[in-house]
């Protein structure tokens, strides 16, 4: 009984600060629509889709190519970081000797905290000159996964480390009991155990990917056209607000306001799968 | 990053102080974010040297500055270009000048290209070095993104239309102009003159063009010979408040050249 008398004001307090950072994504939802409305109302943002190209200056709002770009280089991103990172996450948890592999985790750790213009600036100046001598002009879609790739893969490596880490002992116990080699007892027990873990880790780096603005902005090239080859520039939907925001108005600043919208609304689908994921897991 | 940082936060905050301003002692200038920074450093020695005073420098681009000049709701603008025949209502003070430079890779053996080669280029009619006498190298355009004050000035100067370029590669500011052209031997390019002046004297691997047969130097653009060349403006509807009219003074004054040339851009007036 007295338990709840003390609980009651903190759990109110609680409660309230809960409610103000949920009104805050509310608030931005509510600012974005506000601004971008020139650009959506009566029909209008059936110009983003049908204009085959972004001159907003010229009228031409065509945005499909950049969401095609963000995807591209997302999808890209995910399929090296997603081999690399339960790799490097089953040696973590599995085959690395113990100094080794606190060593390994502290990398990946400082690897995920290294600011996202440190490895754009990095590719600017060393990756893509590198990718010049081979076929120009550097500054690519190419450019763009890798770095990406690099920037997600801690993400997926220590989620997927900590979802092998998770799998209870009774699982590995009873797959050592059945004979099971090490070999099979990863790929067939543990991984299948902490594939809903593994998964939504990628879908954390998936929305980091799509969100990821100035190492992209540095390194895939800006022009707005269809991603048709890995070594063609392309621009994403984040490097175009950072590049055209500060100098915009009129329709072409709600134009960038509406691109905005629609990646968060993006990034806001794939917390809720993530979400879903997770409480289906725990679940079953 | 900080900058665009900045300039959404100057978005964000805009709505909230417009109501509160017009104080005597309180200056507001918006505009163009070739402006803003020296004008940054003017307004923070000019606080120091006046107490009491508060200058607020905002982000927006040239159309920005004008409109805000326009309507009210700055005390000055700030412009990166002459102002069009629409908007000969406002009263232009040149503070500095900026030239635009055509900007190679240093190894391009190429010295100089007419204006005709330079449009052929940009509309993607010469994709190769050896068409205009250099080696056997592709050609990567780099160009400027929309509603940058540097692409409206070189768009006029060439008469082109933005949609007309083929781009290889598309930049925001100067400094990652200068970086792409660097890492790339068949790039071509344009940036301030300052800065890429700055840049080729400690050593990076680029190389202004002379346009119209004069060199790109901080010299030609201040003598007006260098052809691509604009000013820098604070712009003003009307007659200006006291307190505007004693900044803009300041700002066109011998005591903010070091300001100026720092940020490489050109002073106004005799060498």
């Amino acid at each position: 009984m007295l338990n709840k008398h003390i609980d009651k004001p903190v759990s109110v307090l609680l409660m309230s600060i809960a409610v103000l950072c949920g009104l805050i994504l509310l608030l931005v939802l509510s600012f974005l629509v506000k601004e971008a409305w020139p650009a959506i109302n009566d029909g209008a943002w059936r110009s983003f889709l049908v204009d085959d190209a972004w001159y907003p200056l010229e009228g031409l709002f065509g945005i499909s190519p950049m969401i095609l770009a963000s995807l591209a280089m997302t999808v890209g991103a995910i399929l090296l970081a997603l081999p690399l990172g339960v790799s490097s996450a089953i040696f973590l948890v599995f085959y690395a000797p113990a100094p080794v592999g606190s060593v390994y985790r502290l990398m990946l750790n400082l690897l995920a905290g290294i600011p996202s213009v440190i490895y754009g600036l990095w590719g600017l100046t060393k990756l893509v000159p590198l990718i010049v001598q081979w076929q120009a002009p550097g500054v690519s879609l190419l450019a763009a996964i890798l770095v990406l790739t690099l920037m997600i893969l801690p993400t997926v490596a220590l989620t997927s480390a900590a979802a092998l880490t998770a799998v209870p002992q009774e699982l590995i116990a009873g797959a050592a009991a059945l004979g099971l080699t090490r070999k099979s007892q990863i790929l067939l027990v543990l991984i299948p155990a902490a594939k809903t873990g593994i998964i939504s880790g990628v879908l954390l780096a998936v929305a980091r990917a799509l969100g990821e603005t100035m190492a992209v902005l540095m390194v895939a090239g800006n022009v707005v056209q269809n991603p048709t080859s890995l070594f063609a520039p392309v621009r994403a939907l984040t490097a175009n607000i950072a590049l055209e925001m500060a100098y915009a108005t009129g329709t072409h600043r709600a134009g960038l306001f509406a691109s905005g919208l629609l990646l968060t609304l993006l990034v806001l689908l794939l917390a809720w799968l993530a979400s879903r994921l997770r409480s289906q897991a725990q679940r079953g | 990053m900080k900058k665009n940082v900045l300039c959404l936060c100057a978005l964000l905050c805009f709505s909230v102080q417009q109501g509160a301003m017009a104080s005597s002692d309180r200056l507001r200038l918006t505009g163009s974010s070739t402006v803003a920074p020296l004008i940054l450093e003017m307004a923070k020695m000019y606080e120091k040297e006046h107490d009491g005073v508060r200058i607020d420098v905002q982000t927006g681009g040239s159309s920005r500055g004008v409109n805000d000049a326009r309507l009210g709701l700055a005390d000055i603008g700030m412009a990166s270009r002459e102002l069009k025949p629409s908007e000969q209502d406002l009263k232009p003070y040149t503070i500095a000048m900026d030239g635009i430079g055509i900007i190679l890779h240093r190894s391009n053996p190429v010295t100089a290209l007419s204006q005709r080669q330079i449009t052929a280029i940009y509309k993607g009619n010469i994709h190769n070095w050896r068409e205009v006498g250099g080696e056997d190298l592709p050609i990567t355009v780099v160009n400027k993104a929309e509603g940058h004050s540097t692409l409206e000035l070189f768009l006029k100067y060439f008469s082109l239309k933005n949609s007309q370029i083929k781009a290889h590669v598309v930049i925001g500011d100067n400094q990652q102009g200068i970086k792409t052209v660097a890492g790339n031997p068949g790039a071509i390019g344009y940036v301030s003159v300052g800065t890429a002046q700055y840049e080729e004297g400690r050593g990076t691997a680029i190389k202004q063009l002379p346009m119209g047969g004069y060199a790109a130097t901080v010299a030609n653009v201040q003598n007006g010979f260098f052809p691509l060349s604009r000013p820098l403006n604070l712009v003003v509807k009307g007659e200006p408040s006291p307190l505007a009219m004693r900044f803009i003074k300041f700002a066109q004054s011998d005591a903010v050249h070091g300001l100026i040339k720092a940020q490489f851009f050109v002073p106004v007036g005799p060498l």
